[in-house]
């Protein structure tokens, strides 16, 4: 839920990654923090565990400029991707303003990245969001890897609302600022109405 | 509109924090914040400039959000308060209403029994603040400052960090 101060001038949004274990929402956000000027970011906290899997979220404020004299500050937020953590993903979705959809492009990931997002669609429904309507972007990530699976196909099978959709490899940079850029858009222009 | 939380009564948020500095005064706490339950911050007491306001907020939110799950797997409806307990420093977390998050952090300065003491005064003040906010909210015209942004005004925003 987008929270305006008036008496401070700010915007602040909450922008969650969310997809299947490794598929690369921590390394989203860690590219952002490591090219983003310090100025403008906060700390990156991750709670994470001793493997580095993400354990209950990673977490990182970014402003960015001003819109009609608002400071205009995002809050992203990444879900634990591993099944079990099914609870937590509940809990950070609260509150969301838009998703990022993290799908991994390894042909053997495909069935992970469709129950993934049956479960996004369902953790939404609980806090009364709707994934037809909310704002989304999909972001297909890892393609410098073999086998991976055409857009073509991943455009079929995930992008039935037909919302703009990035190729990635998020450890090296690519796509990631074009995700962020979409997502932020796709809020704004919600909050538009 | 309806997914905004807006806080347009500066009239009301300058009542917050004053009763945000009069609990950190009273119970001689180190700081006070006040928070909505999704960690963005609605004001805090003085002097916390210091603190990590940001981060704090998200990780306390989370933190009420996992207890507030733990709680309905007990059955219960939520835990109203959370007390974390460190060497030297302590955190002292409440619900308002179920709405917004109340925290104080202190030292050995001061004792538990006082910041619950103070915190229980603060909560009805903050309570009764929330109301006032509410009804004002339903009132009020709000200037919409979306209405005419254009792609160039969200373009703008992202000439600053990134690439």
């Amino acid at each position: 839920m987008s929270f305006i101060n008036y008496s401070t001038r700010e915007i602040n949004c909450k922008i969650v990654y969310y997809g299947p274990g490794l598929c690369g929402k921590t390394a989203n956000l860690q590219y952002i923090y490591d090219k983003t000027d310090p100025n403008l970011k906060g700390k990156m906290i991750s709670l994470a565990t001793e493997t580095d899997r993400t354990l209950f979220f990673d977490f990182m404020p970014l402003k960015l400029g001003e819109i009609k004299g608002f400071k205009v500050r995002f809050h992203l937020y990444t879900v634990p991707g591993q099944v079990f953590y099914d609870a937590s993903r509940k809990l950070i979705l609260k509150g969301a303003d838009g998703v990022v959809f993290v799908a991994d492009s390894q042909v053997d990931r495909m069935d992970a990245n469709l129950d993934s997002f049956d479960n996004l669609r369902d953790n939404l429904q609980e806090h009364g969001y709707d994934l037809d309507t909310i704002p989304l972007v999909l972001q297909y990530n890892k393609r410098d890897l073999p086998d991976i699976v055409p857009v073509k196909e991943l455009e079929e099978a995930l992008n039935y609302r037909n919302v703009k959709s990035f190729e990635a490899v998020a450890i090296k940079g690519v796509g990631v600022f074009e995700t962020l850029k979409q997502i932020a858009k796709e809020i704004i222009i919600k909050l538009k109405g | 509109m309806d997914n905004l939380f807006w806080f347009s009564d500066e009239g009301i948020l300058s009542k917050f924090e004053s009763e945000l500095d009069r609990l950190k005064i009273e119970s001689n706490a180190k700081a006070t914040f006040l928070i909505d339950k999704n960690g963005q911050l609605i004001g805090s007491s003085k002097n916390t400039e210091s603190y990590d306001k940001t981060s704090i907020g998200a990780l306390v939110a989370g933190n009420v959000a996992a207890t507030g799950g733990l709680a309905n797997l007990l059955g219960e409806k939520e835990f109203s308060i959370l007390f974390h307990e460190g060497e030297n420093e302590h955190v002292h977390i409440s619900l308002v209403s179920g709405k917004l998050i109340l925290v104080v952090i202190f030292d050995e300065s001061t004792s538990l029994g006082l910041i619950r003491l103070r915190v229980k005064k603060s909560l009805k003040v903050f309570e009764r603040l929330l109301i006032e906010l509410e009804k004002n909210a339903t009132q009020g015209d709000k200037e919409n400052i979306f209405s005419d942004i254009t792609e160039d005004d969200i373009d703008n925003l992202f000439d600053i960090g990134g690439k």
